[in-house]
């Protein structure tokens, strides 16, 4: 489609692109050469400064941390998939009981920051009500209840967009409401919703590192913790770009899985298309 | 409620950071998104590269961790000194400036091909093109979800709260130092978010009910 915004190049737009190229790359270059230099002045590449990652109870502990953020995100996308389910059919079901207070709560937990969220989780319970929940719990369950309720609506809408003709034909054919929705609407929607699902889940992923704040032990709060080490040489530059690197890798490969099964989706039988053009809009929302 | 009222200042001071954060950081992020959308259409592969390596980098990396580099790693540089607020709202810009860009550019692919065809056959160049052509057009069509995006962008601002920028998410800290009921003060919060939410998704409503191309 970008190729539509503009005519094929002809030798004098070529070497005007090309021109263009360079300018953009010499000024690329000048800013990261300058980061970089920067980067040496402060004396990030020094062999001291590098030192803490040869100490194998400092990889230990990395690797440790690692295994907290897994934990927390295996988890917690368990438990928001659920919660996503669960309060979806609450919203779609014809009782006015069970679709109202759904709704509230779905609206409520999608407009609440999560950080807010996971902070009455922590501190607010634990004052308030006496109820004590460990930091890994209340990042989890902060978790599940924002991207449930995002969830939620995107279940909901996925079922919404199968065709009209799908639920009557079933229906017609004599199935109960539980039958249409597992054996037809369900099957159908899965195929849209499954790329959204899944950036959903790297949204999920991204904000485990929200547990730093409340001191739950995962990567980014050991990074904090080597950073300010007087007896490393306080890396935390150092340590930040690894953290930088494991995290950006975690996220590039759940990504590069939502493509692939986005690909693999719209190379078989037509997944359900929303009719309405304007959905050609949805960019999975990428909310937050 | 006496938590609220007998602590007004201490809203009204966290509620006033929030939405500076978000104001300076919302008008930055569509600046620097659209500018990146624009470098991700154009007919210069550099550009285009850069512009898909920001949004996949970005896209993929925790806003906490883009805040920790401003807030722990930037000072080592010892380039400019800049304050937190300052800091924070570079980072915020940055976060959010990479969804920006997805939600203009798919906007973009909403505009019929025709249009693009028909300014080209008239001479336009690329700039004219996109400019005065295809983004006024692909503007209206990208209402929800850039209102989806600042609505995120608003929410977000609380996590700058953990790197000493005076905001709303810290609140529940001067209140606890202070003795009252930190839960009540924390709801009191998250209602105050849901009322600062409700008008931008009415907003996003009545703009999409008068803008939406319809086709």
């Amino acid at each position: 489609m970008s190729s539509v915004l503009y005519d094929v190049p002809g030798p004098a737009a070529r070497a005007r692109n090309r021109t263009f190229g360079i300018v953009g790359v010499a000024a690329l270059v000048a800013l990261l050469g300058f980061i970089v230099w920067r980067f040496a002045e402060a004396g990030a590449f020094s062999a001291r400064m590098w030192e803490w990652i040869t100490y194998i109870n400092i990889q230990y502990l990395l690797l440790d941390a690692l295994w907290n953020t897994v934990r927390a995100f295996l988890v917690a996308a368990v438990l928001s998939l659920l919660f996503g389910a669960v309060f979806a059919a609450g919203r779609l079901s014809d009782h006015k009981w069970i679709s109202g207070p759904s709704t509230v709560i779905v609206e409520l937990f999608r407009a609440v920051p999560l950080l807010i969220l996971i902070f009455i989780l922590y501190y607010g319970l634990s004052q308030g009500a006496g109820i004590d929940i460990s930091a890994f719990w209340a990042v989890v369950l902060g978790l599940m209840l924002y991207n449930g309720s995002v969830l939620a609506e995107v279940f909901r809408a996925g079922i919404n967009a199968v065709p009209r003709g799908q639920r009557e034909a079933a229906y017609a054919l004599g199935l109960r409401k539980t039958g249409v929705m597992t054996n037809v609407l369900l099957p159908q929607a899965v195929r849209s919703m499954l790329p959204t699902i899944l950036s959903q889940l790297v949204v999920v992923l991204k904000d485990t590192a929200l547990g730093f704040i409340i001191l739950y032990p995962e990567l980014l709060y050991q990074a904090r913790f080597l950073g300010s080490q007087n007896q490393l040489g306080a890396p935390i530059l150092q340590v930040a770009i690894v953290i930088a690197i494991i995290y950006i890798g975690l996220c590039l490969i759940l990504t590069g899985i939502s493509n692939l099964v986005e690909k693999r989706l719209t190379r078989g039988p037509k997944a359900t298309k929303p009719a309405d053009p304007a959905d050609d809009l949805k960019v999975d929302v990428p909310v937050r | 409620m006496n938590v609220l009222l007998d602590n007004l200042g201490v809203f009204v001071d966290g509620f006033t950071g929030t939405l500076s954060l978000f104001v300076v950081a919302a008008i930055g992020s569509l600046i620097l998104g659209t500018v990146i959308a624009g470098m991700r259409v154009s007919p210069v592969p550099v550009l285009r590269v850069f512009g898909s390596a920001y949004v996949t980098i970005l896209r993929n990396t925790p806003l906490t961790l883009v805040l920790f580099f401003f807030a722990f790693a930037y000072p080592r540089l010892e380039l400019v000194d800049l304050s937190f607020f300052t800091l924070a709202s570079i980072g915020l810009t940055v976060y959010t400036a990479a969804f920006v860009c997805e939600v203009v550019r798919s906007g973009i692919n909403t505009v019929p091909v025709g249009q693009a065809e028909a300014s080209r056959a008239l001479g336009f160049t690329f700039t004219q093109t996109l400019g005065q052509v295809v983004l006024p057009q692909a503007m209206r069509a990208t209402v929800p979800p850039m209102t989806n995006v600042q609505i995120a962008l608003l929410k977000n601002t609380t996590i700058a709260s953990g790197f000493a920028v005076v905001n709303a998410g810290g609140i529940y800290a001067t209140l606890s130092e202070l003795g009252y009921n930190v839960l009540v003060g924390l709801l009191w919060v998250a209602l105050i978010f849901v009322l600062l939410v409700m008008p931008l998704t009415y907003l996003q409503r009545r703009l999409d009910a008068r803008w939406s191309p319809s086709r």
